[in-house]
């Protein structure tokens, strides 16, 4: 199998520090071990095994386990098809890996984007800013501890937020094995902050 | 005590040289102009921020996320099927064509896109096709419009209409559609939309022709978007452009052909493709797109299986009650579909622990959604990878150097949907 043969390809120059391939679904995983050695696996994957492009870069938020953070980059092989995907951990107290700009530019939004939503930082990225929420927003909101409902903030003269209300909201679940009631409490209100109020309980105020 | 003053005064050549020097600065003065969030070239709010030489630019960096909703968030808090409708306000100009491909991403991680009955992958694949129609008739009015060519817009709009009312007699909803179902559609075709479809398309390609003949060798369209924005082989590569964008830039790749899904490997069609990569490139490409579309639903009509009435009554759903809503007829009346019923509606179609990802493509380019599943009814992280944003990221690279006047073209060129692009 094409994908296989180029997965042992990589295997090959870079011995232990790349796991033994997973398939799921027909998709091939590899694992890093080392997230400081992404930049020569991925210049080795461009370069030599022909991955020339960067489909996606996605980060995965492992609240309560350690190594907290879990990135993971889509690669694909316009000439053969081939696609492979690399995994590798990064610890929260570290938070940081280098950058693959100089692989592919296209990196440059996706590494923005996952700084601003989860607060991991990509060395040596020369605009390392916030892309979606505004500069000055305090927290990182696709973290597992960032509450639905959101958190109040101020920037004066930018934006503000608020708690939103969730009573009487869409149904939504919370993904765990819990009874029922906890996975789906109506009411989330995150700690340290006042329960939101919809604009009409606002205007009565 | 000295009462004469040194003054120096310049002779001639020194003064030219002073007073061409005071010019240069001044020339060299760069003024810097915010472009949007609101304008009516950006198609949304997409601000950019333009470093001005006169006229010329020297730099612009795009300023995104003024339609964020949090997306991503939300989908980890509700079960696969409550997301179906976020997924109609991704792109918001081809909701059909969302819908297809969140579906699909789902049964991929369940295991059951392969096994999807013919009937719902023809059903699909003229959804998905009917939303590329309608997406590049918008892009074609809007960037015409944008241009000074207004008659276009209106021809295009015309066209438009009519897939709005035919999403509304397939899904009674002409925008916000939430068609598709994970395992299938929620329903199958209403009598006379075959027929209805076919009148649509034989006149769609009427008007395309003659948006066609407005166009395509009009002398001021042309002189305005040629060699304008040029994006080689190598950049499209680089930046991540798919869909349209990355086809005129000559590279032939497209999800439908090189990773076939549904039934697209039994249609007959076409990947157009441009030559240089410029702006007229990749206006062309989007006009011979919509006429393979229209070449595909033809098809697609043609060999649907159970034909325009379902007389054979084919199934539309993946025959497991684990994963589709059984008939309300027997959830009254028999044990195992109520249990089915409400494990469904409670807990949501339960997903295998695994990571998977599907690419569709969609009329702006490869819409793919990551999902990474821990087991159970909800995903334990959803990445949306939206071609408008990684589209977009490629304007600090091809904006220097041209005039302030084509800003409202490249963006027409490029064709992007805010919506999207934000999540």
């Amino acid at each position: 199998m094409l994908n296989l043969d180029l997965v042992n390809q990589l295997k090959a120059k870079f011995g232990d520090i790349i796991s033994e391939p997973t398939e799921f679904r027909g998709e091939i995983t590899v694992k890093l071990a080392d997230a400081e050695k992404i930049v020569e696996v991925c210049e080795c994957a461009k370069t030599k095994l022909g991955f020339d492009y960067l489909v996606d870069i996605s980060s995965i938020d492992n609240y309560g386990e350690d190594p907290r953070w879990t990135m993971v980059y889509h690669l694909r092989n316009f000439t053969n098809g081939a696609e492979l995907r690399i995994k590798t951990n990064v610890s929260e107290e570290k938070s940081e890996l280098p950058t693959v700009l100089s692989v592919w530019a296209t990196s440059n939004w996706h590494e923005r984007e996952i700084y601003d939503m989860m607060g991991i930082r990509f060395s040596g990225h020369p605009d390392l800013r916030r892309i979606l929420m505004w500069e000055g927003y305090p927290y990182f909101p696709l973290r597992k501890d960032f509450p639905l409902a959101g958190k109040p903030t101020n920037v004066p003269d930018v934006a503000f937020t608020r708690v939103t209300p969730m009573e009487g909201g869409p149904f939504v679940t919370l993904p765990s094995s819990n009874d029922a009631i906890t996975r789906e409490p109506r009411v989330r209100v995150p700690e340290g902050a006042e329960p939101g109020l919809s604009d009409k309980q606002l205007a009565k105020k | 005590m000295a009462t004469v003053q040194d003054i120096e005064i310049p002779d001639s050549a020194t003064r030219n040289a002073l007073a061409l020097e005071d010019l240069q600065d001044m020339q060299g003065e760069k003024m810097v102009l915010n472009m949007g969030p609101s304008h009516p070239a950006t198609h949304g709010v997409l601000r950019i921020v333009l470093e001005l030489d006169g006229e010329l630019i020297t730099k612009a960096a795009p300023d995104v996320g003024f339609l964020h909703r949090g997306d991503e968030k939300i989908a980890e808090n509700m079960t696969y099927t409550q997301f179906i409708p976020y997924t109609d306000r991704l792109d918001y100009l081809a909701p059909l064509a969302n819908n297809v491909a969140y579906a699909l991403a789902v049964e991929k991680l369940l295991g059951v896109h392969d096994k999807l009955p013919p009937r719902c992958q023809y059903i699909r694949v003229m959804c998905a096709e009917l939303a590329r129609i309608s997406s590049h008739l918008l892009g074609l009015g809007a960037f015409s419009m944008d241009m000074g060519a207004v008659t276009v817009f209106l021809l295009t709009f015309t066209e438009r209409e009519k897939i709005y009312n035919l999403c509304e007699s397939l899904t009674g909803a002409r925008l916000t559609t939430s068609y598709t179902r994970i395992g299938g559609v929620a329903r199958d075709l209403p009598p006379g939309w075959v027929e209805q479809c076919r009148k649509f398309l034989d006149e769609v390609v009427v008007n395309i022709n003659e948006a066609e003949t407005l166009l395509t060798r009009n002398r001021i369209w042309v002189d305005r978007v040629r060699d304008l924005a040029v994006i080689s082989k190598a950049d499209a590569i680089d930046y991540g452009l798919s869909g349209p964008n990355l086809r005129g830039s000559g590279i032939e790749y497209d999800l439908r052909k090189n990773q076939p899904y549904l039934c697209y490997k039994d249609l007959d069609f076409d990947i157009p493709v441009g030559s240089t990569g410029d702006c007229y490139d990749r206006y062309l490409v989007r006009m011979e797109e919509m006429r393979q579309s229209v070449r595909i639903i033809h098809q697609c009509l043609e060999k649907i299986p159970g034909g325009a009435d379902n007389k054979s009554k084919e199934p539309i759903n993946v025959d497991d009650g684990k994963i589709v809503l059984p008939p309300k007829q027997k959830v009254m009346s028999s044990m195992e579909e109520l249990i089915h019923q409400f494990m469904l509606v409670t807990e949501g179609v339960n997903c295998p622990p695994g990571e998977t990802y599907f690419g569709h493509e969609n009329p702006k380019g490869e819409l793919g959604f990551y999902i990474n599943s821990k087991g159970g009814g909800t995903p334990y992280r959803m990445k949306i990878r939206s071609p408008s944003f990684v589209n977009l990221s490629i304007i600090p690279k091809i904006f220097p150097g041209c005039m302030m006047s084509d800003t409202v073209a490249i963006l027409g060129s490029l064709d992007f949907v805010m919506g999207e692009c934000d999540r």
